[in-house]
């Protein structure tokens, strides 16, 4: 089926980036059902998946709507190609082992479950809606990969190199949480979106007492990755959105 | 150090208020706190629980199945503790 275009208004831009992120994490997370390293660890890794799914579904509704051209959800999410996905480019990077998809989960929480606390209050009713979901759902999030992060950088010689090394990988691609462009800036001087300069000191406080407690050191990054918000993804992208569109483009409207 | 088998947690899920924890399966996890985490995400993924009890299955002493005979046999012969030599007046109608 042919890429859709969708004409993105500010407002329309932010919520799609907001439900990228969602999904393209749900996705990378649902690579690990049957092969996490064990049944408990694979149902909780589904759970986080599905929650951050339902997230992704919620905002893309709202994205539809706020666009009002009759798509739905399943357009936006199955017919748009990589330099429309605006997701973080930290959600695309592969799956990796354990201790990458824990230290990716943990940072993305950190962030976002400040994010959403103060997008409760955003002038947009639906998006303040659908924080007060999330905002719930991403404190579990938190806890569930804090706690296994503290256990992997305190655990085996073997899990604290492995978390080490996920750290300073994943490290530079904390800077596109804070970036603000013109559509950013235009979202929180409408109300719509928080500013994440306040979101900032509570995602620091968060790494350093995780990292504290896992005996780890905040990695010094000389410089910070960037290009999800503008569509300018990594290598990686085009190869996930292949697998998880394949089915509704060459079986266009398929239901099951 | 030797990797170390991951410990099993027994699992007390509380479905309501007022009614008691009931055992509902077992989990695998290295610690109690995640342990806890490893039960709400198994045993609670349909709104099952209000409040969730992880023991070490280590901790639980067990009776001996072949001695069975001296633990439960004498109580069979004692039928009157059964509550079914009660009438029930009609007014009171189900119990």
């Amino acid at each position: 089926m042919t890429t859709i275009h969708v004409e993105e208004t500010p407002h329309l831009a932010y919520v799609l980036r907001l439900a990228d992120s969602a999904l393209i994490n749900s996705h990378r997370l649902s690579e690990w059902c049957g092969h996490a390293p064990m049944l408990e660890e694979d149902l909780a890794l589904a759970n986080i998946a599905l929650d951050l799914l339902g997230q992704a579904r919620l905002l893309y509704e709202h994205a539809a709507a706020l666009e009002g051209r009759g798509r739905s959800e399943d357009d936006l999410a199955y017919l748009r190609d990589a330099p429309q996905f605006k997701n973080l480019l930290i959600t695309e990077l592969p799956r990796g082992d354990f201790a990458f998809t824990i230290v990716r989960q943990t940072l993305l929480s950190a962030f976002f479950h400040p994010f959403w606390q103060l997008a409760r209050g955003s002038s947009d009713r639906t998006l303040a809606a659908i924080a007060g979901k999330a905002e719930k759902e991403v404190a579990y999030h938190l806890r569930h990969a804090g706690a296994w992060l503290v256990r992997l950088g305190d655990g085996t010689e073997e899990s604290r190199k492995r978390t080490v090394e996920a750290l300073e990988t994943l490290w530079p691609y904390t800077g596109e949480l804070f970036e603000v462009d013109a559509v950013g800036e235009a979202m929180i001087e409408a109300g719509i979106a928080p500013d994440p300069a306040s979101v900032r000191p509570v995602f620091e406080q968060t790494i350093d007492r995780l990292l504290a407690e896992a005996g780890l050191a905040r990695p010094v990054a000389a410089w910070m990755q960037t290009g999800g918000l503008r569509g300018v993804h990594t290598e990686h992208l085009g190869h996930l959105l292949a697998v998880m569109q394949h089915l509704q483009r060459a079986y266009p409207g398929a239901v099951w | 150090m030797a990797e170390q088998p991951m410990p099993l947690w027994e699992v007390f899920i509380r479905s309501r208020t007022g009614l008691a924890h009931r055992h509902v399966g077992s989990v695998h996890a290295a610690d109690a706190e995640m342990a806890l985490q490893a039960a709400r995400d198994t045993y609670t993924r349909r709104g099952e629980g209000l409040s969730i009890w992880v023991v070490p299955s280590a901790a639980i002493t067990a009776s001996d199945p072949a001695e069975k005979g001296p633990l439960f046999e004498p109580t069979a012969s004692k039928i009157y503790r059964h509550p079914s030599f009660y009438e029930i007046p009609e007014e009171v109608g189900h119990m």
